[in-house]
């Protein structure tokens, strides 16, 4: 069986001002996004915060479950479904904390309890003090940029043989971030500045592939975010954990790319041609990046489904990140890479 | 026919491990090592708590003072005030030469290992300001962190709690990971409880009234008992004017249990060694007639009057207790307390019900998403696609068979992650599958077709799959507790997809292939 032909030529690299379009419309959109929401909505993970999920046995009126809950004072907390119906869950999610040993869980409950008349079970208690969610958010941060970090030292290293370069490259501007984090200087901004270096530095040392990879993952990243920043859903942990994935997996399909424009690259010497060997080289690859995400696609979508729904979130951004991923890899890494070849 | 090959062997004894490793989880056998379930799969609570171990230092600086006020009233030099400043620094007065000269002495007899700053004098005062050495601040601190962890592994091992895990974790925070608690927030309330328990008189000369309105005679202080009124349920704070001089503490208990009045309240009987009963012996013997009043972390539960002086070192806390409030009191005085109080900073509890329900939804996705790849690839390869399959029911056991010998943590997280294996170890399949149709086009036979594949598809996959494991490997080292373990099925579905694409379906290839099973490629 086969879904896309062998011999299959479409013109890719000619559409790729459509992609470029695309792409920044996205990527306006999703910082458009961030700056009116003022960055992403932070789970409890992150900015602290507790969250109380709680079952009936019967189905209960939301509003008798806010009103008992805002008469023992907790005045900010939000109250909402948790998954079907049918399975009469809430969520509530509140900013107090639960650093003392009184039990904010058990008021809450009894409080629930008196207002309802039915025992809820507490299925799950999550508190962050607020000095964790700081950690935690620095330390995604910081996984962030690693990985990114480490992933562009491999890709310049296998594609452009260069290891020492990007080994010292990558060693000064992790001494750099380093140094800096111990001046206070927030982490965001130092990863955005770390980053915006590394992409001269590629762009000046001619680390073609790894800047296109890097910026495709750049895109990836940002996009996903966006999505969610657009959707207004949580941006918790899990959440990080999926965006590190899909920096890695996106990549497999900017790979197989690579591979095959290099393998064509070998005996070429003038450069008029060069927009038709990438185009070759994306469409030979195409049923190859389909296919494999095709696959992911199809336990993500079970996982989605069916997964219950503290995973729902996780799989959602696996899907996106996904799905943009393979279209960069089309649309935005080769064509970086051409531009750059061709300068 | 050469079926065993010494490649064919290694790759059996891999598998035939992964079996036996993952046999313990299903059935009770030989290794005896069960896949380790996280606390979102088998309910139960995480904690982290900080030690406010800056409380410890406070403390001890506040007993320098108290000797150092000590040693100069043995020397007969006269202080116009030692006190702590809010930095932990001591600030002492004086006036006149002899008395200056006198307190120098002291310092330099017994508190040489203070810092003394040069005197200062103004308006004929002379003042002087010491400080605890740096280093040994920071070995106060370490010491009430670690003894705050050996405090709290006693009263979890005494609230019974099967395979606590209590570690600490940076300068002043301690992890705690309790599976299966029943009771949450009983335990957290023993385990957040200082336990400090101290005998201190009550001053009847003053007017509590008149302290609370204003400040409280020097040396004493204003506390509170919690007077609970069953019938009302509502609770009062009764306040006591309680001298501050501590005569007796918690430290030299011996035991305390649960025992019942005459009316069967709880209430816990506790018992000092010899020292803290001769103590007891003596300064109930001096304060006949005046109130004692037992201070539990900074509230009073009792003040009875002293009817007598009381020998054998025997005394009980009474206050309205519930049963498990006497049991986990006991259980607290016995494994001592905290040597500062500790905040809990974050919590995770799941439910049991919760956690089995999340085990049931993460089997289902991954059996459903497992079925429709292994659907997919067998229409899509036909004969191939089938090897591919069998190399990913292979990958699952091998994922299993990791957890399981490198005793690693099952979390939900790590199921996803396994899910997501399931549908990236089929990538590598799709890679040299599609590699090998390309060169059967371009005319080669089946077997170099197949080794071509293999060949140029390699690298490849290699590469596609370092990147994942980069990112990976970056998970595990920054995540934290469930997150940890979706790295660690990551990292293991990477790997064990690397072996069964390209060493376990190249092998069964050439078989197929070599041994002429079947001389077209059915793919």
């Amino acid at each position: 069986m086969q879904l896309i032909k062998s011999g299959i030529n479409i013109d890719f690299i000619g559409k790729r001002k459509i992609g470029f379009v695309l792409s920044i419309a996205l990527i306006l959109l999703s910082i458009g996004s961030l700056i009116v929401h003022k960055g992403p909505n932070y789970g409890i993970d992150f900015v602290g915060g507790t969250i109380i999920q709680l079952k009936f046995s019967e189905s209960v009126p939301i509003g008798d479950i806010r009103s008992a809950i805002s008469n023992i004072g907790f005045k900010d907390a939000s109250v909402q479904n948790f998954g079907q119906d049918m399975d009469h869950e809430y969520l509530i999610r509140t900013s107090n904390l639960e650093m003392t040993s009184k039990g904010l869980s058990q008021s809450i409950s009894d409080a629930v309890k008196a207002a309802t008349g039915i025992v809820p079970e507490i299925r799950r208690v999550e508190m962050v003090g607020p000095q964790i969610g700081q950690d935690l958010r620095n330390k995604a941060l910081l996984a962030i940029f690693y990985s990114l970090l480490f992933i562009t030292i491999y890709i310049s290293g296998r594609f452009e043989l260069k290891w020492m370069i990007s080994g010292v490259t990558a060693g000064s501007l992790m001494t750099a971030v380093y140094f800096l984090s111990i001046f206070n200087v927030g982490i965001g901004v130092l990863i955005a500045a770390a980053l915006v270096i590394s992409l001269a530095l590629f762009w000046v040392l001619q680390f073609r592939y790894a800047m296109g990879a890097i910026v495709a993952l750049l895109h990836d990243v940002l996009i996903t975010v966006g999505v969610f920043s657009i959707l207004n859903l949580d941006f918790s942990l899990p959440i990080i954990a999926a965006l590190l994935t899909i920096i890695g997996y996106s990549l497999n399909d900017t790979i197989i790319v690579f591979d095959r424009i290099r393998e064509n690259l070998k005996g070429i010497k003038t450069t008029d041609k060069l927009s038709v060997l990438f185009n070759k080289s994306i469409n030979e690859t195409l049923s190859r990046t389909i296919l494999t995400s095709t696959t992911t696609l199809i336990v993500l979508l079970a996982l989605y489904f069916l997964g219950g729904e503290i995973i729902h979130n996780f799989a959602f951004a696996m899907i996106i990140g996904v799905l943009i991923g393979t279209y960069s890899s089309i649309f935005v890494a080769s064509p970086i890479v051409l531009a750059a070849t061709k300068r | 026919m050469k079926p065993f090959t010494v490649k064919t062997v290694l790759i059996l004894i891999v598998v035939l491990t992964a079996v036996v490793c993952l046999l313990p989880t299903f059935f009770n056998c030989w290794p005896h090592k069960k896949i380790n379930l996280g606390l979102d799969l088998q309910g139960g609570m995480h904690l982290v708590l900080e030690v406010q171990n800056i409380k410890a230092v406070e403390a001890e600086v506040e007993r320098t003072i108290q000797e150092i006020k000590k040693e100069i009233r043995n020397e007969g030099v006269k202080h116009l005030g030692i006190s702590r400043l809010n930095d932990n620094s001591i600030l002492a007065k004086f006036q006149g030469d002899k008395n200056k000269s006198g307190f120098e002495t002291v310092l330099s007899k017994n508190f040489k290992n203070l810092i003394t700053q040069r005197p200062q004098t103004s308006n004929n005062i002379i003042s002087f300001k010491l400080a605890l050495p740096e280093k040994e601040v920071a070995s106060i601190k370490k010491m009430a962190t670690e003894q705050a962890l050996e405090t709290i592994r006693n009263r979890i091992d005494e609230f019974g709690v099967s395979e606590p895990d209590i570690r600490i974790q940076g300068e002043n925070r301690i992890l705690l990971q309790l599976p299966g608690i029943k009771d949450p927030e009983r335990a957290k309330s023993l385990i957040g409880k200082t336990a400090q328990l101290t005998f201190q008189l009550v001053d009847d000369d003053a007017d509590v009234n008149l302290a609370l309105k204003g400040t409280p005679p020097v040396g004493d202080e204003v506390l509170y008992q919690n007077k609970y009124n069953p019938a009302s349920g509502t609770s009062t704070k009764i306040p006591f004017l309680i001298k501050k001089r501590v005569l007796l503490d918690g430290s030299l208990l011996t035991d305390a249990r649960v025992e019942f009045d005459q009316f069967q309240q709880p209430q816990v009987g506790i018992e000092f060694d010899r020292k803290g009963a001769r103590i007891f012996d003596r300064v109930t013997g001096e304060n006949i007639h005046k109130r004692l009043a037992i201070v539990l972390d900074q509230s009073v539960y009792s003040a009875p009057v002293i009817q007598d002086r009381i020998a054998g070192g025997k005394a009980r806390i009474t206050g309205n207790f519930t049963l498990n409030e006497a049991k986990d009191l006991a259980i607290a005085l016995r494994a001592g307390s905290l040597p500062a109080p500790v905040n809990i900073i974050e919590e995770r509890t799941v439910g049991p019900t919760l956690g089995s329900d999340s085990i049931r939804t993460g089997l289902v996705s991954m059996a459903v998403g497992g079925l429709l790849v292994i659907l997919f690839m067998a229409i899509y390869y036909k004969g191939s696609g089938l090897i591919a399959d069998l190399a990913l029911i292979i990958n699952i056991i091998l994922i299993g068979g990791g957890l399981a010998a490198f005793q690693a943590t099952l979390t939900l997280p790590g199921i996803a992650g396994i899910i997501l294996t399931i549908g990236m170890a089929v990538d590598a399949n799709v890679i040299i599958y599609e590699r090998i149709r390309e060169e059967l086009k371009s005319g080669k036979t089946a077997l170099a077709s197949v080794h071509a594949g293999f060949d140029r598809a390699t690298l490849t996959i290699l590469d596609a799959n370092v990147t994942t494991l980069i990112a990976a490997l970056v998970l595990y080292q920054f995540g934290t507790g469930a997150i940890k373990g979706f790295a660690v099925t990551l990292c293991l579905g990477i790997v064990a997809s690397l072996f069964t694409a390209l060493v376990l379906s190249k092998n069964i290839f050439d078989f197929v292939l070599k041994n002429k099973v079947s001389s077209k490629l059915s793919i």
